[in-house]
């Protein structure tokens, strides 16, 4: 292959003794410090905790749990959402709920937050909208492994009226 | 006085100055580079520290500066396997006893005028060889570094090391020679002569300004900072010399590089900027030459530090705005270039001398 000759820029007589150009940087980064010393114009840092950026409204996020009109669980145990789960992060114990239309509810619901990968194929798979992904929160940190299995009851306390029909028969 | 209380009020004044100020001076600069860099690249720099809660964000100050000293107290003393143990340990003493020692030839305020007797109040020692002296000491720091680089048994050090004996040798030549330019005009090696001689013609910078700008280039290549942070060039050799040094060691060596950077500020303000001259005021003095010490003597006192915060500020300046240079191109312009300048500013100054005289 042949080299690729780059032409460069010829330096004029100024920049080649580079005393006039350390002057012109000089002058640059000092006029950047004075503005953000006394203006704070052009600092785009974000002071994080106490300044939150806002997520995009399809942002995934932590799960969430919807109710039903009795503010009951909504979720089915149809064990649709841990089935397509990929990283197999979803554990659901199913229950006999006593009631003909809807015939199960799940006894225990965890989601391990360490292993999801907040891909939202649950959420997609759902089909009683009962499992949600738009939180628009972080998994917290914590000291414990275990704090990171977050249950049915914690995934509830997020949760809200939804209007959408129960797939399957009936309602 | 006696030699046992010339002895004590040295001491004194050493710790005094070297304690009191030099230190205290590098400690904050540590911090205020960070800010200072982060303003000029549009960041926001260290801000997390709150001492006294969020309520007074600038005592984020204090609590940076302590945490730092606490974290270099607390942090595992590290020493490579196979280093010569007495010899890292001694590396950054013998970097740091240098950049105190320096300031022992500093006059921070008016002394007796040239000729007259007198003692000297704001001088440790008053030495006749005055700025050799500092040149001196000076090029023993650099052992500092080049003996820790070799204990460390690292490559990356020892490449810090030789390159930082290559480079201090190499610009002490030009630092020195822009000085004789000074010593010629005043006549005398003392700072304390230099600076009572440019109150009366004119400040340094005006009679040398190709000196000033060759041993504002010197003066940085001299401290180790960007563009001439070769040895310490932490994309090529990690840390340079200093690669294997943790905790406090890690501390002294970056702490004498500060006051390398405050000892080359005070020597530029006394041959340059007129020392503690305040301009178009003259200093009163009494019959004998010895100026009478009231409030314009603490007044020059401040001017003399405010001169050395904006030369510190200039070179912290240029450290953060201008990339590193080749090894190549370091050493060419070296002696190529500010050598046989410095020299013919020399031979300039000489000539114009005797024309004048």
């Amino acid at each position: 292959m042949a080299t690729i000759h780059v032409k460069r820029p010829e330096l004029t007589f100024a920049e080649k003794l580079y005393i006039p150009e350390v002057v012109k940087g000089l002058a640059v980064t000092t006029r950047q410090l004075v503005k953000n010393v006394f203006t704070r114009k052009d600092i785009t840092t974000r002071q994080y905790p106490e300044e939150k950026r806002p997520y995009p409204d399809r942002f995934r996020g932590r799960h969430r749990l919807m109710w039903d009109d009795d503010k009951n669980v909504r979720c089915v145990a149809c064990m649709l959402c841990s089935t397509a789960c990929p990283a197999n992060c979803i554990h659901i114990v199913a229950g006999d709920r006593g009631d003909d239309k809807v015939e199960k509810y799940p006894v225990s619901f965890e989601i391990d937050l360490l292993v999801c990968i907040y891909c939202g194929f649950c959420e997609e798979a759902c089909p009683c909208d009962a499992i949600r992904m738009d939180s628009g929160k972080h998994p917290l940190p914590s000291f414990s492994r275990d704090k990171q299995r977050i249950r049915k009851v914690q995934l509830l306390e997020e949760g809200d009226f939804s209007i959408a029909r129960r797939g399957g028969r009936g309602t | 006085m006696s030699v046992g209380e010339l002895i004590l009020f040295g001491i004194i004044k050493f710790i005094a100055i070297v304690f009191g100020w030099v230190m205290l001076v590098a400690t904050v600069l540590t911090l205020m580079e960070r800010k200072q860099s982060a303003f000029m690249q549009n960041r926001v720099g260290p801000n997390r520290a709150f001492v006294f809660g969020k309520k007074f964000p600038l005592s984020a100050f204090i609590g940076h500066l302590l945490s730092d000293a606490l974290k270099v107290l607390v942090k595992e003393d590290f020493e490579p396997p196979r280093a010569n143990k007495w010899l890292h340990l001694l590396g950054p003493g013998i970097a740091v006893i240098p950049a105190w020692l320096l300031w022992v030839v500093i006059p921070f305020g008016p002394g007796p005028m040239p000729g007259a007797e007198g003692d000297h109040p704001f001088l440790i020692a008053n030495l006749n060889v005055g700025v050799l002296f500092m040149f001196a000491v000076m090029s023993l720091s650099v052992y500092g570094a080049t003996l820790g680089a070799w204990a460390s048994n690292s490559a990356y050090s020892l490449l810090g090391g030789l390159r930082t004996a290559a480079q201090m040798i190499s610009y002490e030549v030009t630092l020195g020679l822009n000085l004789v330019g000074v010593f010629m005009i005043f006549g005398s090696t003392r700072l304390n002569d230099i600076i009572w001689g440019q109150g009366q013609s004119a400040w340094g910078i005006f009679l040398q300004p190709v000196g000033f700008v060759l041993f504002l280039v010197a003066s940085i290549a001299e401290t180790k900072r960007a563009p001439f942070d070769l040895p310490e060039a932490e994309s090529e050799l990690a840390a340079g010399y200093f690669t294997e040094y943790s905790s406090m060691r890690f501390a002294v060596y970056s702490l004498g590089e500060f006051i390398g950077i405050v000892a080359v500020a005070a020597v530029a303000v006394c041959c340059f900027l007129g020392g503690w001259q305040i301009p178009w005021v003259e200093t009163p003095v009494d019959a004998s030459g010895v100026p009478i010490y009231g409030w314009l003597t603490v007044a020059q006192i401040a001017i003399f530090l405010f001169k050395m915060v904006i030369f510190i500020w200039l070179q912290m300046q240029i450290r953060w705005t201008l990339p590193r240079f080749r090894y190549d191109q370091l050493m060419k312009l070296g002696w190529l270039y500010l050598l046989p300048l410095s020299l013919l500013n020399l031979v300039v100054t000489a000539i114009i001398m005797y024309a004048v005289r």
